[in-house]
């Protein structure tokens, strides 16, 4: 069998010194790590262990905004009387993602390094071509089945979409990622595939996630996230978009707008296009539907998935409307 | 003395105990709280685990297999390869048929399809052998794989004749027709997956061999097992006590058994393996994917002349495979011509297997949707269509039906549904951006018969048990057959324990196509008839019993306490009575063979299904039928389908236990919605292989997904179909349920959807 060394870690600094180190990883809810162990794409050398690591699972918020410890499970933060007040969308991305099981688990820092679904990057022993898995080997998905792939921020090399929920109002919100003492924009933590689809973070050996900093805003006051999907629960996005929205005090004029997408590109997407050509307008159903579509901008299909370029803008407009209507 | 002594037949009275009555699960608490053991969790001394290597290519063959690495891993035991594996004998198939005498290898050197089974290592752990599976090295020569039904080398197949149903003149009569449907359903290839996966522990005692394996049929599993390995029947014990879901795929020995029991055998000690749930995609068949084209010829009133039917279902290399397609749409529909006709397509894919109601559920999808496009085509509303049609005896057979309860099923349903209030233009009925239809379809499904045999044993403690080889996947043969006996014998069913599960009990055929209930009722029924006929036999003229001076013609036994009929005399229980006459048990063996059936007879009764009775044996063909009404909420925007309310109607005959025979109904109706909107095995057309081999991504409901379901059963006791009166319930209610929403969609949308399941990409 395959031996791999278990470290109980027991600060963050030891965490990220032992995570550097190469073949190790860490380990918090384990419900990707685990999952991809099984299917032959994990396979860690050594497991940094950091649930037991104290006051990492902490969830602050105040009138700037909220802290979310890495270590706070998903199903606790979804819960959060705090932040389904004050940032509904980020409750209801939760809510809609994974399993109750799953959501019991999870924690917020592994939601993000959350890994694709693409059936060819989980499949080494029958697909070996796979950039993220293995550098220049090529693309399986690209000619292969497609349905469930990104049309947006795609390369040559990679097609695989980005599966989560949270990181998509994340985006939208303008939040940050804390490794440590380096912050970084969320949308900026995550990486296009381009030519190194195997990097998808802007995270180096020795850093770790140890919370995410959502700055308050009436927009994410005034937010959702809308997911649309064949199943009705525990399914990744067809398409799903997070919407914030701050209305002029005339209660019709847009002000603030924040719009991102999930379920249909390479990485959480920030609809700024969206945003921009609403901003001072005055909110009524044609100029959203008409302003919904510049979300796909630039989109490229693989024929199955072609839906999703239809279907986006739609899940965009409905989610923009729909907070129109909450007065 | 309060006596009475329910008889079957009888209108129910019984309490929850009885037949009829709605007892609860008795296997529940030992699954609920764990105490349950399946098959795959038996601990035995010196186990070793398997893990099997597969194909990963769909078509050509096996260069070489590098093994060395695999064999030089920790705790590897052994590496089964074709060339190292011991020698097999083939085994007849299900019908009993002789096998070739040719040897049989269950892994492949030959490969037709991806995922076949080339190699399997044993080990001392779990762990250590699926490390060394992924050592080793197989170098293939490919071939271009036909990799499905509409891959251009597939071809037209090959004709199935004795699906060939015809009469009258069905072209004549449809070229002539003023009104004419036609239209091409297709239904993808779907998978059974059940929460258990398949797995075994094989183990060898000299030339006795144990499998501890899940198993809707223990006797015929067993004689295939004793024909590969070449032991008499007798020496091979297959135990399932519990089995986590079958749905037809756990019916037959597999090819992932014979490995497991060679491996034992190699190795002198027991072997464990379980398959990964990827495995379950392609280690065994699901249901095949299928096409149908339907087309009607009608009257302007809508009043078929004639139905012409070709069907396609896919099949694999080197098996055969036929799904009856045309199986609901010979009987459905008074039609004066008919024609149906079915080709077989071999593709690269394991071969396809059975799947609850496999023929009757893709049948009832092509011509409960065609007859619905009639609905529209002659402006008629869609249940009255079905009515007008109506089938008054079985169109084919030319036989009168045993019971068909349809027409109160149809009253029934849209009575509970409302039915009435349904506007008939599509798109007319919405709440905001949700589009709201309304669908109806029927489902039906033979009754197939056969025999049983039981065991009912009364002990000194006036408890009684119950011993058969047939098997609980779930849909309650515990439960029903405690309450046989229970209301046969006349104790509380607290006080029966049924054993089941083990194959050294009294044999029974195949757990499948909806029969069990009817024919191990039927058993032991008799069994316990027998038993009781023996206590009360030695209750009179035992000189001992306290009954002896009564000089009583026959007694009562109810409540686990005998008496006179006429409640004079002693009132003892069974447990006093046994006592008195000196006897710690009475015990009988009951069976619904015909007299004077041979061994011979029975062997092949319980390990094949050729002496099943056909479902039109005599004077009448015999079905469940069931009517679905269905309520869909489509969003107009997204495309997206939710199924908000279901009522559906059945007739299944006298119910031996409601609540049961209704959890199945709605796991069915469950399985519908499944079917209709969600699942789907996707092929990536390069490789020949099935991605979404996951339950993360091959989708199945979620409770989410499940509305309110309402079912009723209109069922009357048809005693030409079993022996209490029963029909078959368990595969019923899946049939139908397709259409019915797929009619429901067009209803909301103006969308008629022929190609199974009804994504959202199809409606925006």
């Amino acid at each position: 069998m395959r031996d791999f060394s278990y470290l109980r870690a027991t600060s963050v600094d030891a965490a990220r010194q032992a995570a550097a180190l190469p073949g190790a990883m860490l380990l918090a809810g384990g419900t990707t790590l685990i999952d991809l162990a099984k299917c032959g794409v994990a396979e860690p050398d050594t497991l940094v262990d950091i649930t037991h690591l104290k006051g990492l699972d902490r969830i602050e918020i105040d009138e700037r905004g909220a802290i979310i410890g890495a270590l706070a499970r998903m199903g606790h933060v979804a819960d959060h009387d705090d932040i389904k007040s004050r940032f509904p969308a980020i409750s209801e991305a939760l809510w809609q993602a994974a399993s109750a099981q799953i959501r019991n688990m999870a924690t917020i820092g592994g939601n993000l390094m959350q890994r694709t679904r693409c059936p060819y990057f989980r499949d080494p022993s029958n697909f070996s071509a796979c950039n993220k898995r293995v550098s220049g080997s090529g693309c399986s998905a690209i000619g292969g089945v497609t349905r469930g792939h990104a049309v947006l921020g795609t390369s040559d090399a990679c097609i695989a979409m980005y599966p989560g929920d949270l990181a998509t109002v994340l985006v939208a919100f303008d939040a940050t990622v804390r490794l440590g003492d380096r912050h970084i924009r969320v949308d900026d933590f995550f990486l296009l595939p381009g030519t190194t689809p195997d990097r998808e973070h802007a995270i180096e050996p020795g850093e770790m996630i140890t919370a995410i900093e959502i700055p308050s805003s009436a927009a994410a006051h005034r937010s959702t996230y809308l997911k649309v999907r064949d199943r009705q629960s525990y399914e990744f996005a067809a398409a799903s978009a997070a919407v914030g929205l701050e209305l002029e005090s005339d209660g019709r004029t847009i002000r603030d707008l924040r719009v991102a997408l999930g379920g249909v590109a390479t990485k959480p997407w920030r609809a700024r296009a969206v945003e921009a050509a609403l901003k001072g307008k005055v909110l009524e159903p044609e100029a959203v539907r008409a302003a919904s579509l510049l979300a796909v901008e630039g989109a490229v299909d693989h024929g199955a998935n072609h839906y999703k370029i239809e279907l986006a803008p739609r899940v965009v407009a409905r989610a923009i409307l729909k907070m129109g209507e909450t007065a | 003395m309060t006596v009475h002594n329910i008889r079957h037949g009888d209108a129910f009275d019984g309490g929850a105990d009885a037949v009829g009555g709605r007892l609860s699960r008795v296997d529940g608490p030992a699954k609920i709280t764990g105490a349950a053991k399946y098959a795959v969790e038996q601990q035995l001394k010196g186990l070793t685990y398997a893990a099997l290597v597969e194909s990963t290519i769909a078509s050509g063959k096996v260069r070489a297999i590098d093994s060395k690495a695999a064999e030089a891993a920790p705790g590897v035991l052994k590496v089964l390869t074709p060339d190292t594996i011991i020698s097999l004998r083939s085994a007849s198939d299900w019908f009993g048929t002789p096998p070739p005498d040719k040897p049989y290898c269950p892994l492949a050197r030959d490969i037709t399809f991806s995922g076949q089974h080339v190699a399997a290592v044993v080990a001392e752990t779990f762990e250590q052998a699926v490390a060394a599976a992924a050592l080793v090295k197989v170098s293939y020569d490919e071939t271009p794989a036909i990799v499905d039904l509409s891959d251009g080398k597939a071809g037209d197949g090959i004709p199935v004749d004795a699906m060939t149903k015809e009469w009258g003149d069905a072209s004549a009569a449809f070229a002539s027709a003023p009104v004419r449907i036609c239209a091409a359903y297709n239904t993808p290839r779907e998978y059974q997956a059940p929460m258990e996966p398949h797995g075994l522990i094989a183990r060898w005692e000299g030339d006795h061999l144990t499998v501890w394996e899940p198993s809707q049929w223990l006797d015929g599993m067993a004689r295939t097992y004793a024909e590969w390995f070449a032991v008499p029947f007798e020496n091979v014990r297959l135990v399932s006590p519990y089995v986590g879901g079958g749905f037809g795929s756990k019916a037959l020995a597999l090819s992932h058994g014979a490995i497991a029991a060679s491996a034992a055998k190699m190795l002198g000690r027991p072997v464990r393996l379980v398959m990964t749930r990827p495995q379950t995609f392609t280690s065994y068949g699901g249901r095949a994917a299928t096409r149908q084209t339907v087309t009607i010829g009608a009257d302007r009133d809508g009043m078929i002349q004639s139905i012409v039917h070709r069907g396609v279902n896919e099949t694999s290399i080197d098996g055969m495979w036929v799904e009856p397609l045309g199986s609901v749409t010979s009987i459905m529909y008074a039609t004066p011509n008919f024609s149906s006709k079915q080709n077989v397509v071999r593709v690269n894919s394991v071969v396809p297997g059975a799947m609850r109601a496999p023929g009757e559920n893709p049948s009832a999808f092509g011509i409960e949707s065609a007859i619905d496009e009639l609905a529209y085509e002659v402006g008629i509303d869609p249940l009255e269509i079905r009515l007008k049609n109506y089938a008054e005896q079985d169109p084919h057979a030319k036989k009168a039906w045993s019971t068909r309860q349809l027409r109160e099923a149809f009253a029934a349903g849209a009575e509970r549904f409302g039915w009435a209030r349904r506007t008939a233009e599509p798109r007319s009925m919405r709440d905001g951006n949700q589009l709201i239809g309304w669908g109806v379809a029927a489902g039906t499904y033979p009754v197939r018969r056969a025999y049983g045999e039981a065991m009912v044993r009364i002990l000194a403690d006036g408890s009684v048990e119950v011993e058969s080889s047939s098997i609980d996947m779930g849909q309650g043969t515990y439960t029903i057959l405690a309450q046989t006996a229970a209301e046969t014998v006349g104790v509380s069913a607290d006080d029966v324990v049924v054993k089941l599960g083990d194959s050294r009990f009294p044999r029974a055929g195949v757990t499948g196509g909806s029969r069990l209930a009817g024919v191990m009722t039927g058993a032991v029924h008799k069994a316990a008839t027998s038993a009781l006929d023996q206590l009360i036999g030695l209750a009179i003229s035992d000189p001992r019993s306290p009954f002896h001076t009564l000089q009583a013609n026959t007694l009562v036994v109810a409540n686990g306490r005998i008496g006179s009929p006429r409640g004079d005399g002693p009132d003892v229980s069974i447990a006093e009575l046994l006592k008195s006459i000196g006897r710690d048990r009475i015990e009988a063996t009951g069976d619904t063979m015909p007299a004077n059936s041979t061994a011979e007879d029975r062997y092949k009764n319980y390990t094949t299904i050729a002496m099943a009775l056909p479902h039109t044996e005599g004077d009448y063909s015999r079905h469940s039928w069931c009517a679905h009404f269905v309520e869909v909420r489509v969003d107009e925007d997204f495309g997206t389908v939710r199924v908000s309310r279901v009522v559906s109607a059945l007739d299944s005959g006298r119910l031996y236990n409601p609540k049961l025979a209704e959890s199945q109904w709605k796991g069915g109706i469950i399985m519908g919605i499944g079917q209709a909107l969600l699942e789907e095995g996707i092929v990536d057309r390069r490789h020949g292989r099935i991605v979404n081999n996951n339950l993360a991504d091959y989708l199945v409901p979620t409770n989410a997904d499940v509305p309110e379901i309402e079912v009723i059963s209109v069922g009357i006791p048809d005693l030409h179909s079993s022996v209490l009166g029963g029909k078959g319930v368990g595969e019923l209610a899946i049939v139908g349920m397709a259409p019915a929403i797929a009619n429901a969609v067009f209803h909301a949308t103006g969308k008629r959807i022929r190609d199974l399941p009804i994504t959202l990409e199809k409606l925006i």
